[in-house]
């Protein structure tokens, strides 16, 4: 199955210049998006995942800064563009981010204003990106909260965020994002701050508008349900790389990395027995300025080899190529 | 023997309006809920936000006082007290037997105070000699396992999960006769989270703990409850020791819960949604059976009457109209 390649991420490195020293955020992340796939993207604090999101969209905050990398716009065609080498004020980038590319977040209230009704700032977005007159732009708005199953959105579109629920509250998100008619769409943790039986709803949601409208899904996520229910391949990060990338059967059921087998299996089940314990990797994940040496797993690892693990780093995943980056495979 | 016997228990909070800030309705955050928890016991309360579930757990603390309802606290010295209706002077004396686990490690904990003193700050308010309280903070460190050392160290060397085994040892300093603990396990990275769910589980085995167990997760509350309480809009819907409620549901709502959690596991991809629509308001309830209106199963009685929390098995409960005549999906 070939899709067209939406976005290729390559080497993206990222630090953070702080008081005691360099944090190395990012370290070579590659990966690439697919028009109609979904990416997951799934680490604990700290992995660098939203910190990915940010810097695709060139919406790092400092200190942090872009060291080195590429993000392909339409790689390989006549329109390929590198967003990391753009001023990320110019007005192309503007027209890139909330266009080509759309981002919901974790929690819609930082996304909207408190100040405005939905409606407005619905309408601001769609006229950013789209030139088109006052009312003709309300009645895109009032579509776009159709789309996204808000009742009565002719009502709904004078609003204001507080008076939503948080799950109408992340459709608006979802809708705003959407305004610029975007074909790549970055959500960043957008059930995590919801409860049960609305994530199963904005999972669905998700899903349609992905079908309906053949978009490149980057989902960040901590929660293995989400990637298992949602996802085609699977990228999983630990502080700032890529350790492993699979489709999504085979990292549930043949996960090659050391650290994806220790999540798996310590991750609570709907379906444990009573009083079942789980399984625990060692410690925590160490803070990215505390980088260990070698692999960043080996203190944690257990299948720890000393003098090689502690000693150099694995190789780095070739994007798109189904592997681990662990001194157990067979390295180039 | 039952530590806690919860009846009937109401919280209510009058909405003013107008001029006279008359009353014009009610929050009905806890609505007539009634449970127990037993001697060695882990009870789970279950729902989503602004179910009431942290509402009735504030209640049992004392830090809300409830609007009716009788809350009978057994402290372990042959005599039962109402916590509903104490005087805050006599509830002084008891608080000890009745202790918190709290959800953010991060703002529980002095960030001013040695972690040796936080741990013994209980003892010390309750009278233990100074020697004593040494020898008590290291057994407890133990107990969490944490190394000694921690004792001289401040909160802020301490990862998250860290700071909840100080967190925990603190609680149990008094060996209360009840731990509250909400959602004591949501704000940890999933690693660090299972370190948390095995410990609470070595610590209701070794120490016998009652605990009731606040969370909104269904699958770590599998892991670590003997029975569940589901509520809904202020009420609870059913009752059951936790693999019955999991297997069976006897409640509609139950069974949306559980449908709509991801489980981990690509091969259990688009399960049926069938839960539409938002959590009701508890300012306006709908009439009847507050889940009518998301209910796949209601029927024209559903619409009118509130059904009561009965008995449908031995030891299970469930307020349905339909509990005995609908066969509902659980998760194996």
């Amino acid at each position: 199955m070939v899709e067209r390649t939406s976005l290729a991420v390559r080497d993206l490195a990222v630090h953070f210049e702080m008081e005691q020293g360099t944090v190395r955020a990012l370290e070579g992340v590659s990966f690439d998006l697919h028009a109609g796939r979904t990416l997951g993207i799934v680490g604990e604090s700290g992995c660098g995942k939203s910190v990915t999101a940010r810097s695709i969209l060139r919406i790092v905050d400092r200190p942090g800064r872009i060291v080195g990398g590429q993000a392909l716009l339409d790689p390989g065609t006549a329109e390929e563009a590198d967003l990391i080498a753009m001023d990320p004020e110019s007005r192309r980038m503007r027209g890139i981010r909330g266009g080509r590319i759309g981002l919901i977040f974790q929690e819609p209230m930082t996304a909207l204003s408190v100040h405005y009704t939905v409606g407005n700032q619905i309408i601001e977005a769609v006229r950013a990106h789209n030139d088109l007159s006052k009312a003709a732009a309300r009645d895109r708005a009032i579509e776009l909260l159709r789309e996204v199953g808000i009742p009565r959105p002719e009502l709904r579109i004078d609003a204001y965020p507080f008076q939503l629920s948080g799950g109408l509250r992340q459709r608006v998100g979802i809708a705003m994002a959407l305004a610029g008619d975007p074909d790549i769409v970055i959500a960043d943790e957008p059930t995590t701050a919801l409860d049960v039986t609305t994530q199963a709803q904005v999972l669905d949601l998700l899903r349609r508008l992905q079908r309906e409208k053949n978009i490149a899904l980057m989902l960040i996520t901590h929660d293995m349900g989400v990637i298992a229910e949602m996802c085609d391949e699977v990228a999983v990060m630990y502080l700032g790389r890529v350790v492993e990338y699979a489709p999504v059967a085979d990292l549930f059921t043949t996960s090659r990395h050391p650290y994806t087998r220790a999540l798996l299996r310590a991750v609570p089940s709907i379906l444990a027995t009573p009083r079942q314990r789980l399984a625990t990797i060692g410690g925590a994940v160490p803070h990215p300025g505390a980088r260990p040496s070698g692999c960043a797993f080996h203190p944690r690892c257990s299948d720890f080899m000393p003098g090689r693990c502690d000693a150099a780093s694995p190789a780095p995943l070739r994007p798109g190529e189904a592997g681990a980056s662990c001194f157990l495979e067979a390295q180039p | 023997m039952n530590v806690l016997e919860v009846s009937d228990l109401k919280k209510h909070y009058p909405i003013h309006a107008g001029l006279l800030r008359r009353e014009v309705g009610r929050v009905r955050a806890v609505d007539g809920v009634s449970f127990h928890i037993a001697q060695g016991e882990t009870l789970a309360l279950v729902g989503e936000s602004g179910c009431g579930k942290t509402t009735v757990s504030r209640c049992i603390l004392r830090a809300l006082a409830p609007t009716s309802g009788s809350i009978r606290f057994d402290p372990g010295q042959g005599e039962t007290v109402d916590l509903a209706t104490l005087p805050k002077r006599a509830l002084r004396p008891l608080r000890r037997h009745l202790q918190m686990i709290f959800q953010d490690p991060y703002s529980s904990l002095n960030p001013r105070m040695m972690v040796g003193d936080i741990i013994a700050e209980p003892l010390r308010v309750n009278g233990v000699p100074a020697a004593e309280r040494h020898a008590r903070v290291l057994e407890l460190l133990d107990l969490v396992q944490m190394p000694a050392v921690a004792r001289t160290r401040f909160p802020h060397a301490f990862s998250g999960g860290q700071r909840q085994r100080i967190g925990i040892a603190r609680a149990l300093a008094l060996n209360p006769r009840l731990v509250v603990a909400d959602e004591p396990v949501s704000a940890l990275d999933v690693s660090v989270q299972a370190q948390i769910i095995n410990l609470l589980l070595d610590l209701q085995d070794r120490l016998k703990l009652s605990m009731l167990f606040v969370a909104h997760d269904l699958s770590v509350v599998r892991h670590v409850s003997d029975r569940v309480a589901v509520m809904y809009v202020g009420r609870i819907v059913e009752v059951a020791p936790t693999d019955a409620l999991y297997r069976t549901p006897r409640h509609p709502y139950t069974e949306t819960l559980l449908a709509a959690v991801p489980a981990p596991d690509p091969m259990r991809r688009g399960r049926q949604m069938k839960a539409s629509g938002d959590v009701a308001d508890p300012a306006k309830p709908p009439p009847g059976c507050a889940f009518h209106p998301r209910c796949p199963y209601a029927q024209d009685r559903c619409r009118v009457e509130r059904p009561e929390l009965t008995e449908v098995a031995p030891g299970r409960w469930a307020s349905c109209h339909r509990a005995q005549e609908i066969e509902l999906a659980g998760v194996a």
